[in-house]
């Protein structure tokens, strides 16, 4: 029994005797909770009070539309070349203004949005944003695809999502 | 019309009018049943930060009710592999046994109205804790017969589990009660109660009893620290895994319902009734005594249903070794010990 003299395994801590007859811990963990019943709760009662996120959250997309009712997006397609779920589909289309391009149709179909934000990132004229709205619900496949009437949000809404954007893009 | 007034009087007064005891006991019971599954919601919400339930009703007070018509109208679903007969036994047991224990708690002194003695216990009889004992131990047939008869193998660890552990637990329960009735001289619930008139309760004279007799009530009434039976994590639901609809209902009615018996025997047994210590002191009138004295029975009882609630949320579950280890080498010597205590207390001080 030569190799056979290893150390036995001390505990970090041997148990007191408070803590060895058990009572005393029970009425630890026991005010623990006591006093935990009266803290403030943390829920928030969701169709009355409703939560209001910070401006790096990433809700669904929306085309930012100035304050002269015109979109910004020129319709470059970036956004829709990017995006990784397909979910895009712009069609340009001239105009008369002096950015000469426009969005005719621009289509996001939320079934297939992964709210990644990649369409936000690749566009250079800063028109498409990810937006606060996380309310999204639906009851059919064609209420899903959001054209440009759903899209377009004045971009007074959008601030703190541009602001954001400006300082950590 | 005067003949058949005369048959229903004799009826409703029949023995102290028992029907009417036994009925308002049976309501009393349902509701708090009720509630405890409400407020077990509450309060482990606000354990954890959380609201509860507050949507059904009046900051959700008609959740209970909600839940039990819900089963009500759920599908009953019975495994094939089940022995039917016992299947259905199962959860009737576990009621009866929930129901019919309470009948010898007594919730006040007795009062006198219009000549009539009115007790308020439905039976005031002599052997009145041998008949809970004999009972509770029942009740270990309703969690086995479900556990057997459901065919299952989650189910039938959780019935052989949850006998080993009640027997256990009965053992220790029934040696600290030696020390009550040691001091009562009776089995009777009436003369156990007001053997502790004053500051006299058994709680302060034998405290050990009183630990030992509220540890086993947790393990009686399969409640956290010992609800290996259920042990969801493990045995998916335990006992109750193959039941649903009202069969399931009729168990956790019968859960609750336990733990409210495991409150009241405490209170009876150890924390001195309905009775307020020194109440007679005060000079009050006698129907303001009684009244209030009743009241002090239920608020000890919700005091310890609190705790009851209170401690699930608090303590993690045991391990069924430990289990076995705390029952048979800490909790029955403990209560052996208590026995002696309290004999030797009444030798020196003539109790």
């Amino acid at each position: 029994m030569s190799g056979n003299n290893i150390p036995p395994k001390k505990r970090i801590k041997d148990l007191t005797f408070g803590e060895k007859i058990y009572i005393p811990e029970i009425i630890k963990g026991l005010s623990l909770t006591l006093r935990t019943m009266f803290k403030p709760k943390f829920t928030m009662e969701y169709p009355e009070e409703k939560f209001i996120p910070a401006g790096s959250y990433r809700g669904r997309p929306v085309l930012v539309e100035e304050n002269n009712g015109e979109e910004r997006c020129v319709a470059c397609g970036l956004c829709s070349r990017v995006c990784p779920a397909l979910a895009i589909e712009v069609q340009a289309a001239e105009t008369e203004r002096e950015k000469e391009r426009y969005p005719e149709k621009f289509e996001i179909n939320m079934l297939r949005c992964i709210f990644c934000g990649f369409c936000e990132e690749v566009c250079p004229e800063e028109a498409i944003v990810m937006s606060k709205d996380y309310e999204l619900a639906f009851s059919n496949r064609e209420d899903a695809i959001y054209g440009k009437d759903k899209l377009l949000v004045p971009v007074d809404q959008l601030q703190d999502r541009i602001d954001f954007l400006r300082k950590y893009k | 019309m005067e003949a058949i007034w005369n048959i229903l009087w004799s009826i409703i007064s029949f023995y102290n009018f028992l029907l009417i005891r036994i009925v308002i006991v049976l309501v009393m019971m349902l509701m708090t049943a009720a509630y405890l599954v409400y407020f077990e919601r509450k309060i482990s919400a606000w354990a954890q930060n959380r609201l509860g339930p507050n949507r059904v009703g009046w900051y959700g007070l008609l959740q209970s009710f909600a839940d039990v018509f819900k089963l009500l109208f759920k599908e009953d679903i019975v495994p094939d592999n089940a022995n039917k007969k016992i299947h259905a036994l199962a959860p009737m047991i576990a009621l009866f046994v929930a129901f019919t224990t309470y009948a010898v708690i007594p919730i006040g002194p007795g009062i006198t109205i219009a000549g009539f003695d009115i007790p308020m216990v439905i039976a005031d009889v002599n052997i009145g804790i041998l008949y809970v004992l004999a009972l509770t131990s029942v009740g270990v047939y309703a969690i086995t017969f479900a556990g057997w008869s459901s065919g299952s193998k989650y189910s039938l660890l959780g019935g052989i589990r949850s006998s080993a552990q009640m027997i256990s637990y009965e053992i220790s329960m029934g040696f600290s009660i030696g020390g009550v009735i040691l001091l009562s001289e009776s089995l009777r619930p009436m003369a156990i109660v007001e053997s502790q008139s004053g500051l006299m309760w058994n709680a302060f004279v034998q405290p050990i009893g009183f630990i030992t007799f509220l540890v086993s009530a947790f393990a009686e009434t399969n409640r956290l620290p010992f609800d290996l039976p259920e042990a969801e994590p493990e045995l998916v639901g335990g006992y109750h895994t193959e039941y649903s609809s009202m069969k399931f209902a009729a168990f956790f009615l019968a859960e609750y319902a336990n733990m409210l018996i495991a409150s009241t025997l405490i209170v009876t047994l150890y924390l001195g009734g309905w009775q307020i210590p020194y109440i007679e002191t005060l000079g009050l009138s006698s129907g303001l005594v009684l009244a209030l004295q009743v009241a002090g029975f239920f608020v000890k009882v919700g005091a310890l249903l609190f705790f009851f609630i209170w401690v699930r949320w608090s303590i993690p579950r045991f391990r069924y070794d430990q289990l076995m280890n705390l029952g048979w080498k800490v909790m029955f010597p403990l209560s052996l010990f208590n026995i002696i205590w309290v004999a030797v207390l009444i030798m020196i001080f003539n109790l």
